[in-house]
């Protein structure tokens, strides 16, 4: 592009002061200074050549200032804790610490003997494989809950608040909770198959019912039922239940895909997450 | 070097008021309709919502920061119809709140929760340093920033929560008694910094104290039981109250005059 930059004539008369200069030549010259450094540049020149008293007078202003802009608090660059609260609040910790240890309780018991698993071989029930679809739901609740966290209101009203931070703080707890379980279910020997599908089955219900209840009382509501339904009978049976076994798998598929299919059409219920109560 | 005046900054808006409701109508909690038929139009300037304890001032922000839905009438916020399902990314990122009780997170210090804050409102990365240092400047926390919420004093909470309600420069600041819990010096600190914001925002703040709005305040809104009693200017507060008028100041006149029937019908105070 051909730039047409100012003359000499106009670029001299601003440095003595603009007077000699008509009002519409002086707007229009200040107009093209703002956005051309060519020609900043050489109003600079113009004004250290031919006008002493004004650049006595800018030599003035920066030494004043370079005092101030010296002692001025530089902005620090963000720090660590301030970038992980993009994934996880610091309300959740506790919850998220509380997961680890119960996966860790539960390891513990499997690997020690028969205190949970009653009888032996098919028979013996893994208390982490019983436990494990409902760990990531605790953590899930505390994520986005007006009970737990102190800052919720303020969350509440901001542009971000909606299901895209819902589904980060989801991430960060199946981040923590899947490791745990991995490598638990490596110690006694689960398949990871048998408690991953129906893991993230309950999570994605507890989002898709959490987007009508509110997710820390859809996360209650999911994990009484889980503790009826299945805990419960298997405890008292000493078996493990049908829905834990290979028979459940394609239930645990269907409910997962059913309740990301309910976030998706229902995102925007996640917005206002209040509204509902 | 940042341009401080931008082309969208000096831009003519789509809009007439910042904020104008007709026949706002919203809930609190499951049945009570804490505003109820209300019908305001706000500007730039800083705006006064005045009221008796319980008259639905907190709701009324709530609604105006879009937390809570309205449960009838028409709410716009900066020209954009607000009440329907669905995000209202692109105003949130323009309004700031502070509510009246607001959490934090203790162990965040002030410079980590108004970043934290910036983030969540979507300012872009590269400007967030800069941002909430302009921010806690403002609000004089500069010399604290790197202290942890937990050790800071009540009226020092507040700023750092005034702070991260103008961290994104709002067209619209809503603010729940901001002045709780500070002392006098600081109080007419925030009355000037508030007299400045409101050069070119809408500023609501909602308070109590008959005084705050005397200063800093270039327009009173008086609310009763959900609805409008009276808009106008403190002057105009002011000339509404005779000698006969219960108050120590001719504002507090002017409010108990407004007031008087709602309030004594129902007894009590």
């Amino acid at each position: 592009m051909n730039v047409e930059h100012a003359s000499a004539r106009l670029i001299d008369g601003y440095a003595r002061g603009g007077t000699d200069l008509a009002a519409d030549e002086l707007w229009a010259l200040e107009a093209h200074l703002e956005g051309c450094r060519v020609c900043r540049d050489r109003l600079s020149d113009a004004v250290t050549a031919g006008a002493p008293a004004v650049a006595a007078l800018t030599e003035a202003v920066w030494s004043d200032l370079e005092h101030h802009i010296a002692t001025a608090p530089q902005a620090p660059p963000r720090r660590l804790l301030a970038r992980l609260s993009a994934w996880t609040t610091p309300a959740m910790t506790p919850w998220l610490a509380m997961v680890l240890a119960v996966t860790l309780l539960a390891l513990l018991l499997d690997l020690t003997g028969p205190g949970s698993g009653v009888g032996s071989g098919s028979g013996r029930v893994s208390l982490m494989l019983l436990l494990a679809p409902v760990l990531p739901v605790c953590g899930v609740a505390a994520s986005w809950s007006r009970a737990l966290d102190p800052a919720y209101e303020l969350t509440s009203s901001t542009p971000r608040a909606g299901l895209q931070l819902v589904l980060r703080r989801t991430a960060s707890v199946l981040a923590v909770v899947i490791p745990a379980l991995l490598a638990g279910g490596w110690a006694t020997g689960v398949t990871a198959a048998q408690w991953l599908l129906p893991c993230l089955a309950f999570t994605s219900a507890t989002l898709a019912l959490g987007g009508v209840i509110g997710v820390s009382r859809a996360a209650a509501v999911l994990v009484a039922a889980w503790a009826a339904v299945v805990v419960a009978p298997t405890l008292a049976t000493s078996r493990t239940a049908v829905a834990l076994g290979t028979d459940g798998m394609p239930v645990w598929g269907a409910v997962l895909a059913l309740g990301v299919a309910v976030v998706i059409v229902r995102r925007g219920a996640y917005t206002t997450p209040g509204a509902h109560r | 070097m940042k341009p401080t005046v931008s082309r969208a900054d000096l831009a003519p808006t789509a809009y007439a008021w910042q904020i104008r409701a007709t026949g706002l109508k919203v809930r609190a909690g499951r049945k009570r309709m804490a505003v109820d038929g209300l019908d305001l139009s706000l500007g730039t300037g800083v705006h006064g919502l005045l009221g008796p304890n319980g008259a639905g001032k907190t709701t009324l922000i709530r609604a105006l920061a879009t937390v809570l839905r309205p449960a009838g009438g028409e709410l716009e916020l900066l020209g954009q119809a607000v009440g329907a399902l669905g995000e209202h990314r692109a105003l949130r990122r323009r309004i700031g709140y502070l509510p009246q009780e607001f959490g934090y997170y203790k162990r965040f210090t002030v410079r980590e929760f108004v970043e934290y804050m910036a983030w969540l409102k979507e300012v872009p990365t590269a400007d967030i340093p800069g941002a909430v240092q302009r921010a806690v400047e403002r609000v004089g926390l500069a010399d604290r920033a790197d202290e942890r919420m937990k050790a800071l004093s009540g009226g020092m909470v507040r700023r750092a929560g005034i702070a991260q309600a103008i961290v994104n420069d709002p067209a619209v600041l809503l603010l729940d008694e901001p002045t709780v819990g500070l002392d006098p010096a600081q109080r007419l600190r925030l009355r000037e910094l508030l007299q400045e914001l409101g050069t070119d925002t809408c500023v609501v703040v909602s308070t109590h104290l008959v005084e705050d709005v005397a200063a800093a305040c270039t327009d009173v809104v008086l609310f009763a039981e959900g609805r409008l009693v009276f808009q106008g200017t403190p002057g105009e507060l002011a000339a509404a109250g005779g000698p006969e008028h219960d108050g120590d100041s001719p504002l507090e006149r002017g409010y108990s005059a407004l007031l008087v029937d709602p309030a004594r019908t129902r007894g009590a105070w």
